[in-house]
């Protein structure tokens, strides 16, 4: 069955359409009420962000937009400190996209909820002409346990990163380009490290999610909120055999790649072992590595393996598709 | 010898102030994500050429693709790094932005399924490129005549090194030795490099892409001054004669021709244009030569010879970009001032 | 736009060939090259245009010797 301009229009067809899909998989308390809003509790301190999700194909190894939409705003609470507890999703869809993958997209949405920790308290559905698209947009609410800000930083902190490069852009790349690979990819809520991270007391600094832009764009947005410099070496960074093939293949440069499942931190030097340690147990972490150090001075500088010292800028240009 | 004996050598140089032109864009984009000119004496000075095709290609040839593009049922498919160059006016991007359909692909030959699957729509691929890229070209046209696909044609801007780097001789004077450009020579051939080297009495070094063959290849540069010689460190994939298969492909469908570069004008033989019998191929390539360009200020023509620096053009970084490129050497990937841009070059 | 990389044939089918870059299988087309299988190639814009005849590690090792006789 294919969504038509029907679904949209407030009628009947569209109240079966959040029931069958949306009701169906986001079930809670607050959200059965269906009220115009919802009613949370909070006595804390509130985190609030929000993102929209357009990526294409819908689905791709490893994920969909669904998880994609979970992951990514959760993630981004997390950043702060904040631990998710909500979420709202709003669908805009374009007549002709299938029931069924709408379906599974809802459903990958409220696994990837349950793992995350939080629960879907508001929605909103819009059908619009067009080709069979579906864009997402979630808000996600958190109560903030740390305020950690990219300001935070401090000149001899050591920088940790979550884990692999590349995965998430090589999977959409590799469907555009007709490369066959099994890489998947790690879009992933970043929950379980950060909460492991906070519990053992280290003492978070600055965190930001590695998405697009990659780790060089945000590198420098986190050098320049702090007055400092990054310096990072090459050879440390991590990231899969097949990805970096991937990369010489079409000229691509790992450090701009995008990603949807990886953090990078900054941390005293003298916790820096500790942390990795504990992000590597947790789910998604394995890879973990420290891959430079804060010094004065400003922006970002990449120490490659022969020792050649030279400055990363935020990613320029595009020419690449759509990733998140 | 390892590697570290190279770099300290590089680094000690402390001899007269030696000039090496890197030809290919792919070296440049190399010699920079890996920091090569940090690793080296102040004294040797590496000096981007004319082998980004993106770069040195005229203005005239964006507008023709932009007019192409706005014939109704016809496609304009290109490599990337083609889709953001200003022509005089407007960017195929531009041309994208007001409706017209432009596909970006990794090979040309993937025309050939897409092709097929819309016969009601004529597909025109921008052709840029040099000897590496030529036979790619060539096969395109050999497996649509093979399978009576009609809806393809080429607008070609194909040219070929040697005589270009001959007019860039005589040129820019400055000049102490070349890369030669490895990709290039697979197909070409390390000998194609020797007249040039015994005319001009100076090395050419064959090199490879990583940035220790780079170093070794500077390496060679500097112990071959006053050599007119070329020096093969490419071994692993370039021969010294030609790859004769390719050239047998390219030459059934293309013929040499007389080419306009951005920065040199017109120079005799260093294109490849496509034969009279099969011109139902060709989007009517001939004639382009004009280059006007978006911003009177802009150096691109210099940079290409490796005479101005981009750090010497008034626009670097301030009214050009690569959010803004105002030069194509500002839009490619392996232009000189995209690479001098992200990667500070000093 | 001269971006080539190794990698080595799978699978032959007339012209085109499937080319393995360490998990990543793409197409290619062998009109110029004599390929087969378990060759290193490199392959420009979909094109073969060379089969590698020595590994890496060797090909360094010669590079540095052929260096060292220009002297040190």
């Amino acid at each position: 069955m294919k969504i038509t301009l029907a679904h949209g229009s407030g009628g009947k067809s569209t109240s079966e359409l959040i029931k069958n899909v949306f009701a169906k998989h986001f079930s809670n308390e607050i959200l059965n009420m269906m009220e115009d809003s919802a009613v949370v509790d909070s006595s804390k301190k509130i985190a609030v962000t929000t993102d929209s999700f357009v990526v294409t194909p819908l689905f791709y190894r490893g994920g969909n937009i669904g998880r994609l939409s979970i992951c990514g705003t959760v993630n981004d609470l997390l950043m702060r400190g904040a631990v998710p507890k909500y979420i709202t999703s709003a669908f805009i869809i374009e007549e002709g996209a299938d029931f069924d993958e709408l379906e599974r997209i809802a459903e990958s949405m409220a696994e990837t909820a349950e793992e995350a920790g939080v629960i879907v308290v508001a929605g909103d559905t819009k059908v619009i002409e067009g080709n069979g698209g579906i864009y997402i947009n979630t808000t996600g609410i958190g109560f903030v346990e740390h305020d950690i800000k990219s300001s935070n930083t401090k000149c001899s902190d050591s920088i940790i990163l979550s884990g692999n490069l590349g995965d998430h852009h090589a999977v959409i790349m590799s469907e555009r380009m007709n490369i066959e690979n099994e890489i998947e990819s790690d879009n992933a809520p970043l929950c379980e490290m950060v909460f492991e991270l906070m519990k053992n007391n280290i003492e978070i600094h600055a965190m930001r999610d590695v998405t697009r832009g990659g780790l060089a764009t945000v590198l420098c947005e986190l050098a320049e909120s702090c007055s400092l410099q990054f310096e990072i070496e090459e050879d440390k960074i991590p990231s899969s055999e097949s990805v970096r093939a991937f990369c010489k293949i079409l000229g691509l440069n790992l450090l701009y790649m995008g990603n949807e499942g990886k953090m990078v931190l900054t941390v005293p030097s003298a916790q820096a072992e500790k942390a990795v340690e504990i992000i590597r147990r947790c789910r998604y972490g394995e890879n973990a590595e420290i891959i430079g150090s804060v010094k004065e001075g400003s922006g970002v500088v990449s120490v490659t393996k022969l020792g050649a010292k030279r400055t990363l800028s935020v990613l320029y240009g595009e020419g690449l598709p759509r990733i998140c | 010898m390892n590697i570290n004996e190279v770099c300290t050598f590089l680094k000690k140089y402390n001899g007269r102030d030696l000039y090496f032109m890197e030809i290919c864009g792919t070296h440049t984009a190399s010699v920079c994500e890996n920091g090569i000119d940090n690793l080296i004496s102040e004294k040797i000075h590496l000096v981007s050429g004319p082998g980004c095709p993106v770069c040195v290609t005229v203005s005239e040839y964006i507008d023709r693709l932009v007019e192409l593009s706005e014939i109704e049922n016809n496609v304009i498919v290109s490599f990337g790094d083609m889709l953001r160059v200003p022509g005089s006016k407007y960017s195929l991007n531009d041309a994208r932005a007001k409706g017209a359909d432009i596909r970006m692909v990794y090979s040309p030959l993937e025309l050939i399924e897409i092709a097929k699957k819309e016969p009601n729509k004529s597909f025109v691929f921008a052709a840029v490129g040099f000897e590496t890229t030529a036979p790619v070209y060539a096969e395109l046209i050999d497996t649509a005549l093979e399978q009576s696909i009609k809806n393809i044609r080429l607008l070609t801007s194909i040219k070929t090194m040697p005589a270009a780097v001959d007019k860039l001789c005589t040129m820019n004077k400055k000049i102490s030795g070349f890369l030669a450009p490895g990709h290039v020579c697979a197909i070409t051939g390390s000998n194609a490099f020797i007249p040039l080297a015994e005319k001009y009495n100076m090395p050419f070094v064959v090199s490879g892409f990583t940035a220790e063959e780079i170093l070794c290849s500077i390496y060679a540069l500097v112990k071959l001054q006053g050599k007119g010689v070329v020096k093969n460190l490419y071994k692993r994939v370039v021969k010294e004669e030609r790859n004769e298969k390719a050239y047998s492909l390219t030459e059934k469908y293309f013929e040499p021709c007389t080419a306009s570069w951005r920065g040199f004008g017109e120079i005799e033989g260093s294109g490849t244009a496509i034969k009279k019998e099969y011109e139902l191929f060709d989007a009517q390539s001939k004639g382009i030569a004009k280059d006007s360009k978006a911003n009177n200020l802009c150096r691109c023509s210099d940079i290409v010879l490796g005479m101005a620096s981009p750090k010497e053009c008034p626009l670097f970084n301030k009214v050009c970009s690569p959010e803004n490129p105002q030069g194509a050497c500002m839009v490619s990937t392996e232009g000189s001032c995209f690479n001098y841009f992200v990667n500070n070059r000093g | 736009m001269c971006v080539a990389s190794p990698g080595r044939v799978v699978e032959i089918n007339g012209k085109t060939i499937t080319v393995d870059y360490l998990g990543n299988r793409v197409k290619a087309n062998s009109g110029i090259v004599d390929v087969k299988i378990g060759d290193y190639v490199l392959v420009h814009a979909g094109l073969v245009i060379q089969v590698l005849e020595k590994d890496e590690a060797e090909a360094m090792t010669e590079l540095f010797k052929e260096i060292e006789e220009l002297g040190q």
